[in-house]
């Protein structure tokens, strides 16, 4: 995903697979690998002849803030599947907040 | 008849129960007892509030709720003939039944593929941090820190989180994040956010939620304060909410600083345990109500 995510175009599974080559993956792994996360929604392809060109659905900005924005329970529907650690607040509560902070760290 | 007046009453003590309940001060101060307490109400009033309908629809059996629905099953005549009320009752108390059980079906199920997606894209996304080990990593400049929950469970941490925490209060976090994947809160949870999608007009079940969500906070806090300070873990939770990087599309601003003051104070002074005897009623209050309402769908008074 890194790969396919620094480079701008699409790219055919042999050129990912050149792309890797610090490890030594098989052709066939790269393009099992590719076919999944295409199968899953995350890559997008294209025929180019008789390969496929992988291209990402979403920029890899675009995923970490759909994370987040589950993380801080912004997206409104309040369901069971995660469970945070503490939500942020604004405006007049956060100054009673920010007031209680220095309270704590000064004695 | 009578069977169906005690579980209409149950249902109604519950509902009543659990709205006077939404105000109770203590539960700050034994948070585990006080969801077991939500726990039982909710049980109890899904058991009575169909049980109730049920126990009028199978009268012409002239037994109880569960044998009387498994006569109504097999097809066996009952000894008096049906009638217009009985067959209503008969069918309200099988669709809520049936609602209930699909609504809560259907939340775990949605939460499983949500917790799926979520997985994958931190499998795809997320760093490991040689500081924090075996905690994911999101770049991003926001604070969050949360766990994902299930049978492998996964603590994660922004960067934007890393750097607002100092080491100590990072290790308190973690702690409480770790509380929560030990205790499976989200079990606990899964219900009540059942619950409120099938009742979504209801204020009793909607601050119900609310509460069940403070509580499991609060005793994931008592876990965490085990092995850290409790002060760092409550100077940790206000950073966290003073750190507004992101805008909050949605009002609910008010109860979550009430939230956060609420269990800085408890981790700060720390008020009395409840007295025994309390414990113990409450415990047998939950008790009762559990047994209560499977026994009335078994028997018949």
């Amino acid at each position: 995903m890194d790969i396919l995510w620094a480079e701008s175009t699409a790219l055919t599974a042999r050129e990912v697979g050149r792309l890797i080559a610090d490890r030594d993956l098989a052709p066939t792994t790269v393009m099992t690998v590719l076919d999944r996360l295409t199968r899953k929604g995350f890559l997008h392809r294209t025929r180019d002849g008789r390969a496929w060109r992988y291209q990402p659905a979403e920029t890899r900005d675009a995923y970490i803030a759909e994370l987040m924005l589950e993380a801080l329970d912004l997206t409104g529907d309040r369901s069971a599947a995660l469970t945070r650690f503490a939500q942020a607040v604004s405006g007049p509560e956060a100054e009673i907040l920010r007031k209680a902070l220095t309270e704590l760290e000064d004695e | 008849m009578i069977t169906a007046a005690a579980l209409a009453a149950l249902a109604t003590a519950c509902a009543v129960g659990s709205w006077r309940f939404t105000t109770a001060r203590w539960t700050s101060r034994a948070p585990r007892l006080a969801i077991i307490v939500w726990q039982s109400l909710g049980v109890a009033w899904g058991l009575a509030t169909t049980g109730a309908m049920l126990a009028y629809a199978v009268q012409p059996y002239g037994t109880g709720v569960l044998p009387g629905l498994i006569a109504f099953a097999h097809g066996e005549p009952p000894l008096h003939a049906w009638d217009a009320l009985h067959v209503l009752a008969l069918i309200a108390g099988l669709t809520s039944l049936a609602v209930l059980v699909v609504v809560l079906l259907a939340a775990g199920v949605q939460a499983l593929r949500a917790r799926r997606r979520h997985r994958m894209l931190l499998a795809l996304i997320s760093h490991d941090d040689p500081g924090v080990p075996g905690v994911r990593v999101l770049a991003h400049p926001s604070a969050a820190a949360y766990c994902v929950p299930g049978l492998r469970s996964q603590v994660v941490v922004s960067e934007g989180a890393l750097k607002l925490l100092s080491e100590d209060e990072l290790a308190a976090v973690l702690a409480h994040e770790a509380a929560h994947v030990r205790e499976r809160h989200d079990l606990v949870l899964l219900p009540f956010a059942a619950l409120r999608r099938a009742l979504p007009w209801s204020k009793v079940v909607s601050d119900a939620q609310g509460q069940v969500e403070l509580l499991i906070e609060m005793a994931a806090d008592d876990r965490a304060r085990r092995y850290c300070s409790p002060r760092r873990l409550a100077t940790a939770l206000l950073r966290f909410g003073t750190a507004g990087a992101m805008p909050t599309p949605h009002g609910m601003l008010g109860l979550h600083a009430h939230n956060v003051m609420a269990r800085v104070d408890r981790l700060i002074k720390p008020a009395p345990e409840l007295a025994v005897s309390v414990r113990y009623g409450y415990i047998a209050l939950s008790v009762i109500l559990l047994t209560t309402a499977p026994y009335l769908w078994v028997i018949q008074l």
